[in-house]
């Protein structure tokens, strides 16, 4: 989309893309798999028509980046139930209002109120004092630190009818996984450019001893192609290295002081993927000296384990088994308006992007 | 009839419509849940021939073999003031523009309001004025109307009810069904302006940015157009669901491949920073002062002289692109050439951006 009077700029970014389209072509031999761990890089990837710029032999996969497509159905259930108590509001990120469990959604809920940062719930928990506020916190190393601080500040205003209902979590145990699973099919992955910010990009080289290559990313056009480039000519040469392509913004140490506010209040704990299954010390749950504010002590809540839709293979789709094309619901039962499963749900989700961009 | 939007990429997909769903707002958003409806609880009912060409207006042919095109629309949006106009000036410039698309000259204007009881006088006068203000403009006359009082919390203030007719030239043959292959497709300025404007009325935002609603009647402009030349195949007002529904729609009736350039699409600075500030996309933003126009190439300058700020965005085509022609057989559909010279698939609007914005 151009701004106006702005056309100039594209022109020469056209031609550097150009560039590594022919480049690519000339030097990619083998086959390769490429993953992206970030639900904005998978709609880049859409949006911009990535796919359509490069060699059969480059594959491009969408994996667990999207943190409403890896929120399980057993969360989402849990989720609704606390919409249903008495004097509640639950405030939540709006992508979560339409994701599906057992036929209800928590757009259902009246008292469900789409906040678009954790501070407006704490205004929230101001404005109302006599209904109790949860806040549905999802997201990566970027958001959780933006979580552990509403957290500390709810805190220090002795707040108490704020909580959080965690579902926060890690990216590297995902991967661990991922890698470790004997089924996959992965040569190289696109690290996440936001996560970075954060953790620092030597966050990622526990990577090298899966023999696998990584490059972190920026989010244009041109970022993605270059990290693509550097991947495929890595790997065509025997190198397995990680590299940050997005040094501009991301430091190898990151914002330490971000990374860290996030263990004053959470720690480490299993958790449940979209999919995926359990995978240990792959969630964060509140500390015991924040109990006050983790939603499901306050409640006192026993979580029932929910079954996905079946049929629903976004699990295999963030694994990078499966193509949104290959789910029998995919555009036929699946779509934004009608979602099943949520890949379909987010905005951000590799069903989401494939279905509104893909040719 | 109008449902701006088409099936096109995905005639199989469910839309709620089983006997125990209710209307959601997403059936009056102008997307692929909109055209369903329509489709399958109106126009299966109602199908005479005219109906289910579900063009913007409907072209009538009379004994003389003279022809008159005829358009209704109701007007809901909230607030019913905004930043640009009002919903008066809303209520005379979309029946007028739905008129101009089949390149009618507008005729007459009924105009019927639903008014709240308790809504105040002075603010039906002020929508009286601009209606009358708007008329003028577009010169057209209303020449016929109604009024109901429904009681307190049974519409909200105030809703207006405008059918429009005009009369076609005998040489003017415009509608979604005439794209021809190697056309040119134009939109006459920036998109989005109306629906940023509306979500700065409802104070959606709390920062602070220029845009206001590009409400206007373009029928003198398309009169003025279509006496240079009669070379214009497509008129088609991008309403809700955006441009890119709009070009569904003439796809799917044309049964062509629509290619745009992504680069060549205009959207104004400060709709464009606030589509990425809270995750919109231009191509989906509703418009009521712009118009799709796709016509022959010999058109092209004629259309620059009318509409100072039209865009040559697209044309139409059969993309040989091997993607494409490896997993795609449709005929019709709408295509993007990216910045970044990638190509996607433009779809139609899925889901509400914003309810209740015209």
């Amino acid at each position: 989309m151009s701004i106006q009077n702005n056309t100039n700029m594209n022109i020469n970014k056209k031609d550097k893309i150009a560039l590594i389209k022919r480049n690519l072509e000339k030097i990619s031999k083998t086959s390769i798999s490429i993953m992206e761990v970030c639900g904005t890089h998978t709609m880049s990837i859409a949006k911009f028509g990535i796919r359509s710029l490069l060699p059969p032999t480059i594959n491009i996969i969408s994996g667990p980046g999207c943190p409403v497509c890896v929120t399980s159905a057993t969360d989402i259930k849990t989720a609704i139930d606390m919409a249903k108590m008495k004097d509640v509001i639950v405030a939540t990120f709006g992508d979560m209002l339409k994701i599906p469990s057992q036929g209800d959604s928590l757009q259902n809920y009246s008292n469900v109120k789409i906040v678009y940062s954790p501070l407006d719930a704490l205004t929230l928990a101001q404005k109302n004092k006599d209904k109790h506020i949860i806040f549905l916190g999802i997201g990566f190393e970027t958001t959780t630190p933006l979580i552990a601080a509403t957290i500390l500040n709810a805190h220090k205003m002795s707040l108490t009818n704020f909580s959080v209902l965690s579902m926060h979590k890690l990216v590297p145990p995902a991967l661990t996984a991922i890698l470790k699973n004997p089924e996959h099919n992965l040569h190289a992955f696109i690290l996440p450019g936001h996560v970075s910010v954060i953790t620092g990009s030597r966050y990622f080289n526990f990577l090298k001893e899966f023999k696998i290559n990584g490059v972190i990313s920026g989010f244009d056009d041109l970022e993605i192609m270059e990290s693509i480039y550097i991947m495929v000519h890595d790997f065509e040469n025997g190198i397995f290295d990680i590299k940050n392509n997005y040094s501009n913004v991301v430091s190898e140490d990151g914002n330490q002081k971000a990374f860290k506010t996030i263990f004053d209040v959470f720690e480490i704990d299993d958790s449940e993927w979209r999919g995926i299954g359990i995978i240990p010390g792959s969630g964060l749950k509140i500390k015991g000296e924040f109990a006050n504010f983790d939603a499901i002590k306050r409640f006192d809540y026993k979580k029932i384990t929910i079954d996905e839709a079946p049929g629903c293979i976004c699990g295999n789709i963030l694994l990078g088994k499966a193509k949104p094309t290959e789910c029998n619901f995919f555009e036929k039962h699946c779509t934004p308006s009608t979602p099943i499963g949520p890949c379909m749900v987010s905005s951000e989700g590799t069903c989401a992007a494939y279905f509104k961009y893909f040719l | 009839m109008k449902s701006n939007s088409s099936s096109s990429s995905s005639s199989s997909a469910s839309a709620n419509l089983n006997p125990n769903s209710n209307i959601t707002l997403n059936h009056g958003a102008g997307g692929r849940q909109m055209q369903k409806f329509i489709n399958k609880i109106i126009v299966d009912k109602l199908k005479n021939g005219i109906l289910e060409r579900l063009d913007d207006c409907a072209v009538l042919a009379l004994e003389n073999k003279k022809r008159i095109a005829m358009t209704t629309d109701s007007y809901v949006v909230s607030p019913i003031f905004f930043d640009g106009g009002d919903i008066g000036k809303l209520a005379v410039c979309g029946t007028v523009n739905d008129l101009s698309t089949s390149g009618a000259k507008p005729l007459a204007l009924s105009l019927a309001f639903i008014l709240e009881e308790g809504i105040s006088l002075d603010t039906i006068e002020k929508i009286v004025s601009s209606i009358a203000t708007t008329a003028l403009e577009a010169g057209i006359k209303i020449v016929t109307g109604d009024t109901k009082v429904v009681e307190r919390g049974k519409c909200d203030q105030i809703y207006i009810n405008t059918c429009g007719i005009g009369l076609i030239d005998d040489d003017i043959h415009i509608s979604s069904y005439n794209a021809k292959k190697d056309d040119l497709v134009f939109i006459t300025g920036p998109i989005g302006n109306h629906e940023i404007a509306m979500l700065k009325a409802r104070k959606l935002l709390d920062f602070n940015f220029s845009t206001i609603s590009d409400v206007a009647p373009l029928n003198t402009k398309v009169q003025t157009l279509l006496n240079k030349t009669k070379k214009i195949n497509v008129i088609k007002d991008p309403t809700r669901g955006g441009l890119a529904s709009a070009l569904n729609e003439i796809a799917e009736h044309s049964n062509c491949e629509i290619y745009l350039f992504e680069n060549q699409i205009p959207v104004d600075l400060d709709v464009q920073a606030v589509c990425e500030i809270v995750g919109l996309d231009p191509l989906y933003l509703a418009n009521e002062g712009k118009l799709i126009i796709i016509a022959d190439p010999s058109a092209k300058d004629a259309i620059y002289e009318i509409f100072k700020d039209a865009k040559h965005i697209g044309h139409i085509k059969n993309l040989h692109h091997d993607i494409i022609k490896n997993t795609n057989n449709k005929k019709c559909g709408v295509y993007l050439e990216t910045t970044s010279a990638g190509i996607r698939k433009i779809g139609v609007l899925e889901t509400t951006q914003l309810p209740r914005i015209c």
